[in-house]
């Protein structure tokens, strides 16, 4: 009995001792050697593995830009980590980080409840990319949001969430990224990624619908019926298709109040501007 | 006759409620207006060749085909073209239509009206694929593949079977059980004309064994025509799937991908054939068709003639109405057809019903836990496995739908039908497969 023991012991421990002789002689032939800036740039990264820097995930991310040179590293940023970790980085490698705006996303439709009643029945699974290749939405809009929260599933900040009393989602300024998940999963592209603004005070039309003006304001009160009022107030603005697009480089501080008071339906909004009663 | 054939795995057993079987076909009337759409197939809509003001009489060409995969649109009715524009069809997305104010009945003069059959054929096959291009016709069983382009096969592709699909294995629908029986010996004919086009000497007509009538008096006729047989299948859904067909009768199997024609099989669906026979022996293009108007919430069903672009409401009130009872209106059969948005919406080449549904049917039970029960393979006839392809869609793991073949999902809603915890299969598979090609 006791030599069974023994033998056994023996046995596995040599075995053991030849695998550990093999594996440290393959590991030293085999090493694959790595830049160590990768692995402490990565560390400095949000580990999301978003894939919104348009890359495969944070470990890539951190391999190109150690891999980058002074003109190409300006290209890199990571949307989610934002300026603050662009620095840190640039400070790791040695290069000068490129100032970039803050972003967030921002939903172009205001398909509440209130300003698009529900018209229509729907009763397959609760998912806006199969009720978009099934009909024309609840509403009737046909580039209105489909209120099923595709965007709310596909977010990994848990910055979105469908408004009970809105009935369409809403951005969380303070935990969304703009990493662009958003952007891609809804299947009307409602989702803008837009400059947060100075003091997050930014003024968009949140509208995407181009029928004409009376078939637009059937469906939706707040629908964008492409009046050309605000085109009139800056230059800038341009209205294609009965519908109107204000570009970031607007200055809402100075403009924002005007457009609001100026839009007839409603359909331009603007997060921080006073505006005296509309009336 | 030989014994009933039917495909080998998967399949169901709905209800058949087939309630207007019996019901001849009836001309349903003009309707004030009606509205055609351009685009009726698969492809590129047609270019409009009319204006507003324009007089047009039945079988003018309203629209040309724009390229190889599309078709020519004719008016369906007599009188003044008053709108080309967009309008709501049937999910509420707008669609470019023409609008003709009905004006008598007047028929362009080339149109043989008479029902006597003609049974020579004095054309050549490059004449006969002309007049079929020329005369509008799509694939009626459902798709809308423009037909000239399936009977134009390659010289080095010669099928060495045309099967003509007269299995209608949808519940209520009876349109092409009733054209069988009542135009049995110009289908037959039809199936001459295809025959003479793609250079081959037989022909298959598959009937499901519950339309007895139509079984009998096509065996009759066929007697008298060499090459064409009837084949007598089990009544088996989704028996009238083409690759599903294709397999019952001559055992091939349609490879993913791949066409009928690549495995030397045509299939043509037997209203298709009719409408072939009317263009090449009639002149007559292609603008009405057989629509079965039913459904438990129906008040008069029946089986109806119907010109192209008669709205579906025109054709309901003929039949009692929109009453409280009725929960969806569907367009098309009631396991692969759509509920209607807009029952304003028109009746096009692909029509094939209008079924009127209460809440006792359209009903969808509270969806529960799946118990890997398998019944969902059990009946898939794609031997796909949809319990696996819903858990995945449900997690957005699209990568891992590749695997398991979702793109050769057929649609035809076994899965959804059969499954014991109430899970809306289809919905995922159909979201998983149009998210799969999005993503190619």
């Amino acid at each position: 009995m006791d030599n069974l023991i023994l033998l056994n012991v023996l046995i596995l421990g040599s075995i053991a001792f030849i695998a550990a002789i093999v594996l440290y002689f393959v590991s030293q032939k085999f090493a694959v050697s790595e830049d160590p800036r990768i692995d402490k740039t990565e560390a400095l990264l949000p580990g999301a593995n978003c894939g919104a820097c348009g890359k495969a995930g944070c470990h890539d991310f951190a391999a190109a830009c150690v891999k980058a040179d002074a003109k190409s590293f300006a290209n890199l940023y990571c949307p989610v980590g934002g300026a603050g970790v662009m620095e840190k980085i640039a400070a790791l490698l040695g290069f000068t980080a490129a100032k970039k705006e803050p972003t967030v996303a921002v939903l172009r439709c205001q398909g509440t409840c209130e300003n698009a009643p529900e018209k229509i029945n729907y009763v397959g699974i609760k998912s806006c990319r199969l009720a978009n290749r099934t009909f024309i939405g609840r509403t009737g809009c046909p580039t209105g949001c489909l209120r099923f929260g595709d965007c709310v599933s596909v977010c990994k900040f848990d910055a979105l969430h469908i408004d009970e009393k809105l009935g369409i989602p809403v951005v969380d300024e303070s935990k969304c990224t703009s990493c662009g998940a958003c952007v891609n999963m809804c299947p009307r592209r409602l989702f803008e990624i837009r400059p947060k603004g100075a003091n997050g005070n930014r003024v968009y039309v949140a509208c995407r619908n181009t029928q004409k003006g009376a078939a637009a304001r059937k469906n939706c009160k707040a629908a964008c019926i492409g009046c050309m009022k605000c085109a009139k107030i800056n230059p800038e603005i341009k209205v294609e298709n009965n519908l109107s697009y204000i570009p970031s480089s607007v200055s809402a501080d100075e403009f924002g109040a005007e457009l609001v008071k100026n839009c007839p339906t409603g359909a331009i909004v603007c997060t921080k501007c006073s505006v005296e009663d509309k009336e | 006759m030989s014994s009933k054939k039917t495909f080998s795995i998967g399949g169901i057993h709905p209800d058949k409620f087939k309630i207007t079987a019996d019901s001849p076909v009836r001309e349903a009337g003009l309707p004030e207006y009606v509205y055609i759409p351009v685009k009726q197939h698969i492809g590129a809509p047609a270019k409009i060749l009319v204006q507003k003001g324009d007089k047009v009489k039945v079988g003018t060409l309203l629209a040309d085909a724009d390229g190889i995969v599309s078709a020519d649109v004719h008016s369906s009715v007599s009188g003044e073209v008053t709108k080309v524009e967009d309008i709501e069809g049937e999910f509420g997305w707008l669609e470019t239509m023409i609008t003709v104010k009905v004006e008598g009945d007047e028929f362009e003069p080339a149109i043989d009206r008479s029902y006597d059959v003609i049974k020579d054929i004095p054309y050549t096959p490059e004449e006969i694929v002309q007049i079929i291009r020329e005369a509008g016709i799509v694939g009626m069983g459902g798709a809308g593949y423009p037909t000239p382009i399936k009977a134009a096969v390659p010289h080095e592709k010669k099928p060495d079977y045309l099967i003509l699909n007269g299995i209608e294995c949808e519940p209520f629908l009876t349109a092409d059980d009733r054209l069988m029986i009542e135009r049995a010996e110009q289908i037959i004919v039809g199936a001459k004309i295809i025959n003479k086009v793609l250079g081959i000497q037989n022909a298959i007509i598959a009937v499901d064994e519950n339309k007895p009538e139509a079984i009998e008096i096509l065996t009759n006729i066929s007697r008298r025509y060499v090459g064409v047989n009837v084949q007598v299948c089990a009544t088996k859904y989704p028996q009238g799937g083409e690759k599903q067909l294709i397999q019952a009768i001559t055992g091939r199997e349609v490879p993913p991908g791949k066409l009928p024609i690549d495995i030397g099989c045509i299939v043509q669906n037997v209203g298709t054939v009719y409408a072939i026979y009317e263009a090449v022996m009639k002149h007559k293009p292609l603008f009405e068709r057989i629509v079965t108007v039913s459904g438990d919430a129906c008040a008069r069903p029946g089986n109806y003639l119907v010109r192209v672009g008669t709205p579906a409401s025109f054709l309901i009130e003929q039949c009692g109405g929109v009453s409280e009872d009725v929960d969806q209106v569907i367009f098309g059969g009631p396991m692969m057809g759509t509920s209607a948005v807009n029952i304003n919406a028109p009746i096009t080449k692909l029509t094939s019903g209008i079924l009127l549904l209460s809440r006792r049917i359209t009903a969808r039970p509270e969806e529960g836990p799946c118990i890997r029960c398998g019944k969902c393979v059990d009946v898939c006839p794609m031997g796909l496995r949809p319990f696996a392809i819903a858990s995945f869609v449900r997690d957005n793991l699209y990568d891992e739908l590749k695997p398991l073949r979702v793109a050769d999902c057929i649609e035809c809603g076994s899965c959804a039908y059969t499954c014991p915890a109430k899970i809306p299969l289809l919905d995922y598979c159909k979201l998983g497969k149009y998210e799969l090609k999005k993503s190619k």
